[in-house]
């Protein structure tokens, strides 16, 4: 997993509540493999009209956030499906941070396992982002994790992320290497179990 | 004297392995469920040429893109084709059960589950499916995972979670007749909102919840996820223990005595301490529909669309015009006036057998006014209807008797809503395009769905049960 330490880039602001990972990427494309493109089809049915025309007035389709790297957004991004294919697409598309007052667990979830980072603010800071950015569109946004700081022009502010999914975007970290330095724990755990919770496990089929 | 614990508390003690210093948990996972969906896990493992951990304690359906009208076998789409194979090449790779097409026990995961003894109490359990909350019905602390958790848990048979939030939500006083889990589920995501309780547990407890069938509560934790919560749990009672008994993979004979010993105990302790307590009265609860496109968009049958302009906060007001919009409402119409298109009964939220039931008391002796689906939650589901006789009060009302998977909720096995069709639907998601680009959905119980095909439009059930046994 690639880490993420610092980024600056154009952020495009997206002023809707709930927007959930349906429309992130629709259900029609989750038996699409990643190697299909999915950055291609995110957002589809909100960028782009039934017959495939782009939506004008949908903000990622506007020049000056085309190759937005950052999503301000407001409350519960992400919230819905599980479909870790919504990261996938948002990632594959080039965004690597989505900022709102708060997200879906799942996908925060999802997030942090594919190097996208997802920042919490508050609901005045995500509000007043979003009225800057409509004003000053081209205005590079940085988003600092190691100091979990985000800046524009003048502005400053924190943001707030679980600390161990902070160490994990910031090493790279790859949880399944993690958990096997845990191993004789697990299977320590495992056996205690068996005597302690003998119910807990499935009946064999006869 | 210990620490008064609540029932999250306890679950979470149960499994937790290793904790961190800065409140992440690695825990066990006692059970988890694969789906067709989860093809990109089984890539990740390939990738790593890693073996499945615990291969017995992983259970795959074929649910989500199954065909749910018409022949079983002959996919016409090659990709949807390819889907179901999948999962029948990974989980034979990988030694894993599998209620595949062929199997009487398929079914919709969150449905076949408990219906097969599966879940059972005490248990935590994943699955890459965000209605995995479904579980908690049954005293499990049960919650959906994404496909690199998939993966995690499929090499590991651990996950890491940082301890929720608690959150108690309490229904007391009696529900009318009428009155189902699912108007219970809107009425308390209308309250709270679609991230009310993002971040917590929800534990639900009170007269009313107590008095829920396990298929009643299966609908009300399936739904928690709509209110943003981790997942969602009610503590294991007689009810549970009697629904358990004799389910072909639960604990049999003395074996299941000695559980019921450990499950008696797995409820939240008297003086146990909540971060949030909400509490709703049952009796005030009426029939909910939605009439926009987030679950929290939900009113009572008798009220009208609301109109964004009496909404003091612009964002909200902002939120209900482009909800309005899509749904082609305005502000002011009286819920029971929409006309509806089409009707879908189905889905992990209400195809269970006291669903098919609610929704079959309100169709015997009339006929559906528009054309409409019926999918019942799992293959041992319809066997049992088709013994009571329901196919045919459907089939008799007009409506299709499909096969079990989780068909139109999602449309992804094929069954969609056309483009600017209305569906009354028993599932839940009233996202936009949820059931088919530009589908417009309206949730709302199965007796409420056949309310609204009797009369082909929304409309209250209570005066239509008047005289019938439900």
């Amino acid at each position: 997993m690639e880490k993420f330490t610092q980024l600056t880039a154009t952020a495009c602001p997206l002023d809707v509540a709930n927007l959930n990972t349906d429309q992130l990427l629709p259900a029609r494309y989750l038996k699409w493999p990643r190697s299909a493109g999915l950055g291609k089809v995110l957002f589809q049915d909100l960028r782009f009209d039934q017959d495939g025309r782009e939506r004008a007035e949908f903000a990622l389709n506007r020049p000056a956030w085309r190759a937005a790297k950052i999503i301000v957004a407001a409350r519960n991004f992400g919230c819905g499906s599980s479909r870790e294919a919504a990261v996938y697409a948002l990632y594959d598309y080039g965004i690597r941070c989505v900022i709102a007052p708060s997200f879906g667990d799942i996908f925060a979830g999802n997030a942090v396992q594919n190097g996208l980072l997802a920042a919490i603010v508050t609901d005045a800071t995500a509000a007043h982002l979003l009225g800057r950015l409509d004003r000053m569109p081209e205005l590079p946004v940085t988003v600092d994790l190691e100091q979990q700081a985000i800046s524009f022009a003048e502005f400053r502010c924190d943001f707030s992320i679980d600390p161990f999914r902070r160490l994990r975007l910031l090493n790279g970290w790859d949880d399944i290497a993690l958990t096997e330095s845990f191993r004789e724990q697990i299977s320590a755990f495992k056996d205690n179990d068996r005597s302690r919770r003998p119910w807990a496990v499935p009946v064999k089929e006869n | 004297m210990a620490q008064p614990q609540t029932l999250v508390d306890k679950l979470w003690a149960a499994h937790e392995i290793v904790p961190r210093e800065d409140g992440q948990s690695l825990l066990w996972v006692d059970r988890h469920y694969v789906h067709e969906g989860s093809f990109h896990a089984f890539s990740r493992l390939a990738e790593r040429g890693k073996a499945v951990a615990e291969p017995d304690l992983t259970l795959a359906v074929a649910d989500h893109y199954v065909p749910t009208r018409g022949p079983r076998h002959a996919i016409a789409n090659p990709d949807i084709a390819r889907m179901v194979r999948q999962v029948e090449e990974n989980t034979a790779k990988h030694h894993i059960k599998l209620f595949g097409l062929d199997d009487p026990r398929q079914g919709i995961v969150h449905v076949v589950g408990p219906e097969q003894g599966w879940t059972l109490p005490g248990l935590l359990i994943v699955c890459g499916d965000s209605h995995t909350s479904t579980h908690g019905a049954i005293g499990a602390y049960a919650f959906g995972i994404g496909a690199s958790e998939v993966a995690h848990v499929l090499m590991t048979q651990t996950i890491w979670q940082r301890r929720p939030k608690r959150m108690r939500i309490s229904v007391d006083g009696v529900t009318a007749p009428g009155v189902a889990a699912k108007d219970i589920a809107l009425a308390i995501i209308a309250r709270i909102g679609a991230d009310g309780a993002t971040g917590h547990a929800i534990e639900f407890a009170g007269g009313a919840i107590r008095a829920l069938s396990i298929e009643g509560r299966l609908t009300l934790c399936n739904m928690s996820i709509e209110a943003g919560a981790r997942c969602g749990m009610i503590a294991p009672d007689a009810v549970t223990f009697a629904y358990v008994k004799d389910r072909p993979f639960a604990p049999q004979a003395s074996a299941f005595d000695q559980a019921v010993e450990a499950w008696s105990k797995l409820n939240s302790d008297e003086d146990a301490e909540f971060e949030r307590e909400v509490s709703l009265d049952g009796s005030e609860i009426a029939p909910i529909v939605t009439w926009g496109t987030s679950p929290q968009h939900a009113s009572p049958i008798d009220a009208s669309v609301p109109d964004p302009v009496r909404e003091p906060d612009p964002a909200r007001a902002n939120d209900l015009r482009d909800a309005l919009g899509y749904m082609n409402l305005s502000p002011g119409t009286k819920l029971a006036d929409i006309a509806i298109d089409r009707v879908f009964i189905g889905s992990c939220t209400n195809s269970r057998i006291e669903d098919l039931r609610a929704a079959a008391a309100v169709l015997a002796g009339r006929t559906s006014k528009v054309p409409g689906l019926v999918s019942p939650g799992s293959s041992t589901v319809k066997r049992q209807a088709e013994q009571e006789g329901l196919d045919r009060i459907f089939r008799d009302a007009g409506l299709e008797w499909g096969e079990s998977g989780c068909s139109m909720c999602v449309g992804i096995n094929g069954d969609i809503v056309a483009p600017g069709e209305r569906c009354a639907s028993t599932t839940n998601r009233n996202f936009r395009g949820r059931q088919g680009p530009g589908a417009r959905t309206h949730l709302m119980s199965p007796a409420m769905v056949a309310a609204a095909a009797v009369s082909g439009h929304l409309s209250d059930v209570r005066p239509l049960l008047a005289g019938r046994k439900i």
